[in-house]
């Protein structure tokens, strides 16, 4: 019997706090490695099943696709400990530990029931990351974040309980969106993966976690989805449209956005969005491209939330509005950030340019001339918003005056494994398609690829500048930019105050004459009751039996009409 | 931009080494351009064999979101006491 990583990392969560306080740093370094140690070590194909409630449950089911996830889930884990270690909470590392390791079960899971308990696993670990700024805002935050994730997980068992009813199985394979409960399980999967309208709460949350909430956040959920639907739903049309559409309009959001964390959050939706197109696109360079992207993803993406996380540490705010010229104090965070940039913005040796171009090399293969043209606008936005905007805005722009000291060295080395992983990668790709679920015939460093893309780059970068000298730039600006979740923050508790309001107006203004007309009403009607009535009266005898004849007259007429 | 008497200039904080970044930048990217007559192009869509397509898409590209936010921002920005405000257990305390 095989042990399986995601037990071990949920075991290590319930058991590192309980350490003394010098053990646990220790502890939460060693557990993910011993489990991506496991992850590689597991032979492909399934476990042991159990049955539960006549189901029969496939906890580990291991092939390519499924290890690459748990492989990099655990390295993520790795690289957020050793982000965390600075931190004396143990809230923060259990949560780590045992989120992580749903993450690495539900990417395991072989069934969808698994999956699902996992799924759901993964939104009750991750909110104590919130939380655990332990404010108001936090908590209130949190509870939004809990109820989508929730949300999620009702749809998802909404689909996999029609499966089962239609006889389809809970096994976890390919589903597609015309297959009973499809759809539900697409929704489902839609809510983490931060489809457009299902996203807000991606950007409303994430950014309201810890400094190391924000990191470990954006590494498990939406990756977790990715997986599930690049399982579930490759090749399906309309995620192609929506993955497009998810690339595009976070990045307008992103450019007026100040919290910079946030503009993180957006760009990460962003980021996803070239994924789902992959997954939409389908096919082994379509699928390949999207696990590939997802896998560079969470090393720059948390290496750029890693940075800002110093930043916010150091100076106690992360609004672009009151950052600028910390090159000066932090200048090792400085150049661990533009790593990050480039790489997300897809430069030439660093990852996004050997992964994004293989989504877009699938979507040119299929001849989607729009899609392509919108993935290559989202691009360019990328290098931006998240490229050029982040490092600029924090570490050079107007001089704010801080003099901070540099970064933890543990948050340095933490951002040091990210970034030394995102050359490598862009650097050596072999490494990391090798690892891809279908073998890869694609070649990322033609000469061509490497002068456009440099081209776009360096003329969006010449786009800023000009913007950014002629004053055209739209300056940073302390404020709330509306999102969906202007929906259930604003207009659903606006709504529902609003009907509370008028409907006790409602009984304030009709309340008494109706009430009054009542009570009349009651009063007129029962007169012949009351004691001086003409029922309560005293009746002679005669009367009663004049009034007993004709009842049973009337009860003798009944029965011979029948 | 360095409001410490005290301290050594950067570099950067001279205006003069600011702009020769920025025409060093456009050095590059002038290069850049004049760089798609040197390489034989395997086009997937003809737009992509134009001369210059991929350098001048990223302009234009880069240029219009930035305009089209700015509209936005007039549609959507808020206080940014936006959410905290109109909930009548917060205005109770």
């Amino acid at each position: 019997m095989t042990l399986h990583p995601a037990w071990l990392l949920l075991a290590g969560a319930a058991l590192v706090p309980l350490l003394p306080e010098r053990l646990r740093g220790a502890g939460s370094l060693v557990l993910p490695l011993a489990a991506l140690w496991l992850v590689v070590q597991l032979p492909d194909g399934a476990g042991a099943s159990v049955a539960l409630a006549g189901l029969e449950l496939q906890l580990l089911r291991v092939d390519a696709l499924a290890r690459l996830f748990a492989g990099i889930f655990c390295i993520a884990c790795f690289i957020g400990a050793v982000y965390a270690l600075h931190l004396r909470d143990a809230v923060q590392t259990a949560a780590l530990l045992s989120y992580a390791g749903a993450a690495v079960g539900g990417a395991l899971a072989g069934d969808l029931i698994t999956l699902l308990l996992f799924w759901e696993l993964t939104g009750i670990t991750s909110v104590l990351l919130i939380w655990a700024r332990r404010s108001e805002r936090a908590y209130r935050a949190g509870m939004r974040y809990l109820l989508a994730q929730a949300t999620s997980g009702m749809l998802l068992l909404g689909g996999i309980v029609l499966r089962h009813q239609s006889g389809a199985g809970i096994e976890f394979g390919h589903i597609g969106v015309d297959a009973p409960g499809g759809v539900l399980i697409l929704l489902g999967f839609g809510i983490k993966g931060a489809f457009p309208i299902l996203h807000a709460w991606l950007q409303d949350t994430y950014p309201e976690a810890t400094i190391v909430g924000t990191v470990v956040l954006s590494a498990f959920t939406t990756k977790l989805a990715i997986y599930a639907l690049a399982r579930g739903f490759a090749g399906t049309e309309m995620l192609i449209w929506v993955g497009a559409v998810m690339t595009c309009f976070p990045i307008f959001y992103a450019v007026i956005e100040n919290d910079l964390r946030r503009v993180l959050a957006y760009s990460l939706i962003n980021q996803l969005g070239f994924m789902v197109v992959g997954i939409g696109i389908g096919g082994a360079m379509g699928v390949n491209g999207a696990a590939a992207h997802a896998v560079a993803d969470i090393l720059f993406k948390g290496l750029l939330f890693m940075s800002m996380g110093a930043v916010l540490l150091r100076t106690g705010t992360i609004n672009g509005s009151e950052l600028g010229g910390l090159y000066k104090s932090m200048p090792q965070t400085t150049a661990l950030c533009i790593v990050g940039a480039a790489s997300i913005s897809a430069f030439p040796l660093f990852s996004g340019f050997v992964t994004k171009s293989m989504i877009m090399t699938a979507v040119a293969e299929e001849h989607r001339l729009v899609i392509w043209l919108m993935l290559l606008f989202a691009s360019a936005g990328v290098f931006h918003h998240a490229g050029i905007k982040i490092p600029f805005f924090a570490f050079f722009a107007h001089d704010r005056g801080y003099r901070v000291e540099e970064a933890p060295l543990n948050m340095r080395l933490a951002m040091l494994v990210a970034a030394a992983a995102c050359i490598l990668i862009g650097c050596v790709p072999e490494l990391l398609y090798r690892c891809l679920p279908y073998p890869v015939d694609y070649v990322p460093y033609t000469t061509a690829h490497v002068v456009n893309q440099t081209q776009l780059l360096f003329f969006s970068a010449m786009a800023f500048t000009v913007l950014m000298r002629t004053g055209i730039y739209p300056p940073e600006l302390r404020s709330v930019n509306l999102d969906f979740d202007w929906f259930y923050r604003r207009a659903l508790p606006t709504g529902a105050r609003a009907i509370v309001r008028s409907l006790s107006a409602l009984r304030d203004h009709l309340g008494a004459p109706v009430l009054h007309a009542l009570r009349r009403s009651l009063q007129a009607g029962t007169v012949p009751l009351r004691a001086e009535g003409l029922v309560a009266g005293v009746w002679t005898t005669s009367t009663m039996i004049l009034w007993t004849v004709l009842l049973l007259g009337l009860f003798l007429l009944a029965g011979l009409l029948r | 931009m360095n409001d410490k008497p005290n301290e050594k200039p950067r570099w950067l904080d001279r205006p003069r080494n600011v702009d020769r970044l920025v025409y060093a930048l456009y050095a590059c990217c002038a290069l850049l351009f004049a760089a798609d007559l040197f390489y034989v192009k395997h086009p997937h869509f003809s737009v992509e064999g134009w001369f210059g397509f991929y350098a001048i898409y990223g302009f234009v590209a880069c240029v219009m979101l930035v305009l089209a936010a700015k509209q936005l921002r007039r549609l959507i920005q808020r206080d940014e006491s936006h959410y905290e405000a109109e909930r009548p257990e917060d205005q109770l305390r």
